[in-house]
């Protein structure tokens, strides 16, 4: 699964949100888009998931454009999406309810796993915030299409269930080996997480840098303290700022 | 249990203050049982006329019942017909309101004269009177919907007809519940009337009847069945919204 990002550009009315972006995301990747509120990032992702028609350029996947053309991402949202009205269990088949066949058994055991076991016929406002997000990857995961494309999805919880619900995603991540392209504001999230990062500006967005991180995986806690990350951390600023 | 008595004592004894107050001013005023019965002659009335009543009565409640099931089928398809056909929702949804304020017992005539004394323009009467508030409160509801789940549907490729059926529709169940309990008292309100216009039996009748023969007593006992169907009506409607709508309910005790 590759998916190459082929110079976009996107304006609304005669506002230039994106500018000429390039980029790929290559199979097993975790590749973190980083920039200021208002850079553009939420409407790269409306562009791959086929909500919007860039103006310029193409998006393909595995060979295949799929520019302007929807349900070929699997998708989880800032918030929760959870859809009320469905149980847990409900919410995590959603996806591949969408696309044809249901494996309720494989969705059991993955809420099991992710600690959720307890609550699989809970309605989402029972759950607490981090709860909800795992519900909601688990629901990106199990989606049968291979790339995941994740929209800041722990903005909304607080540091101690952000850094957990971190942990627990690389955990996950590192056993299933999706692709993903994510979505943060947050330097250290994005170092903690990614394989390659890609700096965005704001107004109209543009590549600023792209950077690829050595940390070794499968990484524990403690990188978040060491010099080297404290190290990557400067250089990311000082792009970020210049 | 102890929630309902401590939250319904104070309703409960503003009726009963109500009730002893009718019957003491019916008796120091001495009022004509013909003009404004005491409520202890409008109980005694009732045990009179129950079992001439029943028919009456059931008549009522299946017209009710009835043409309150083609008003809710009517008005959802009206309301999602206009969902999904915004052109067909700019063209007609001033016919909609329109369709208000017309009264409808300034239609009914017409009804009878269209279409006779059977159950036909009762229906009509009572599907005019119903469909309104559901369509408008379906609509609301569809329109309502969330845009984070929208564009989470989207993204993941959902078709027009899974975006109404896993989204739109139960997202909007809410909404159609409060026009269903509206449209549940109009029914029974609707029906009555529509008797009026000519029937066999049916509250309706019973009431004019008793009305031209200055049985005073006799429409009280009327008004108030009418009132226990509504009630009940509203009840079940209530009934059937927990038990659709768990979801909303569980969140707020938690």
């Amino acid at each position: 699964m590759t998916l190459e990002i082929q110079t976009i550009s996107k304006s609304f009315d005669t506002k230039q949100v994106l500018d000429d972006i390039s980029f790929s995301v290559n199979a097993g990747e975790f590749v973190s888009l980083i920039g200021p509120s208002g850079s553009g990032k939420s409407t790269i992702f409306h562009l791959i998931g086929g909500l919007l028609k860039p103006d310029h350029g193409d998006i393909v996947l595995d060979d295949q454009v799929i520019t302007n053309q929807t349900g070929h991402i699997s998708y989880m949202p800032q918030q929760s999406s959870l859809f009320p009205w469905r149980t847990v269990l409900d919410n995590v088949l959603l996806g591949q309810e969408l696309q044809g066949e249901k494996d309720t058994e494989r969705a059991m055991m993955m809420l099991e796993k992710a600690g959720l076991g307890d609550v699989v016929h809970a309605y989402p406002n029972q759950l607490s915030g981090g709860m909800k997000q795992r519900a909601a990857f688990i629901r990106a995961l199990l989606s049968p299409q291979s790339l995941l494309l994740l929209d800041e999805p722990f903005s909304a919880l607080d540091e101690f269930t952000r850094l957990d619900m971190q942990k627990w995603l690389l955990s996950i991540w590192e056993e299933y080996e999706r692709s993903v392209l994510f979505i943060t504001h947050n330097i250290d999230e994005a170092l903690f997480l990614s394989d390659k990062i890609i700096i965005l500006s704001a107004n109209p967005a543009i590549i600023k840098a792209t950077f690829t991180i050595p940390f070794a995986r499968p990484r524990s806690e403690e990188l978040l303290l060491s010099a080297e990350f404290l190290d990557w951390k400067r250089r990311l600023t000082e792009a970020i700022q210049a | 249990m102890k929630k309902l008595i401590q939250k319904g004592w104070r309703p409960l004894v503003a009726i009963l203050l109500f009730l002893v107050i009718w019957q003491l001013a019916t008796q120091v005023f001495s009022i004509e049982t013909w003009l404004l019965p005491a409520p202890s002659d409008i109980v005694i009335e009732a045990q009179n006329v129950m079992d001439r009543f029943w028919p009456h009565f059931f008549a009522t409640l299946q017209l009710a019942v009835f043409g309150f099931l083609i008003g809710t089928t009517v008005g959802l398809v009206i309301a999602t017909i206009l969902h999904l056909m915004p052109r067909v929702r700019e063209t007609f949804y001033p016919f909609l309101i329109l369709s208000q304020n017309m009264p409808v017992i300034v239609l009914a005539p017409l009804l009878v004269i269209w279409f006779g004394f059977g159950a036909l323009p009762k229906f009509i009467i009572i599907t005019l009177a119903c469909f309104f508030p559901i369509a408008v409160s379906a609509l609301s509801g569809f329109q309502q919907t969330n845009r984070e789940l929208f564009h989470y549907m989207k993204m993941m490729g959902a078709t027009k007809s899974q975006l109404f059926w896993k989204l739109e529709l139960p997202n909007a169940l809410p909404s159609v519940f409060s026009g269903l309990k509206i449209a549940a008292t109009y029914s029974v309100m609707a029906a009555v009337i529509s008797e009026w216009l000519g029937a066999q039996e049916g509250i309706g009748v019973f009431m004019t009847i008793a009305t031209s023969s200055y049985k005073t007593a006799s429409v009280f006992v009327a008004i108030f069945i009418v009132m226990v169907i509504s009630l009940t009506f509203f009840g079940v409607i209530q009934l059937l919204e927990k038990f659709l709508i768990r979801w909303q309910q569980k969140g707020e005790e938690g």
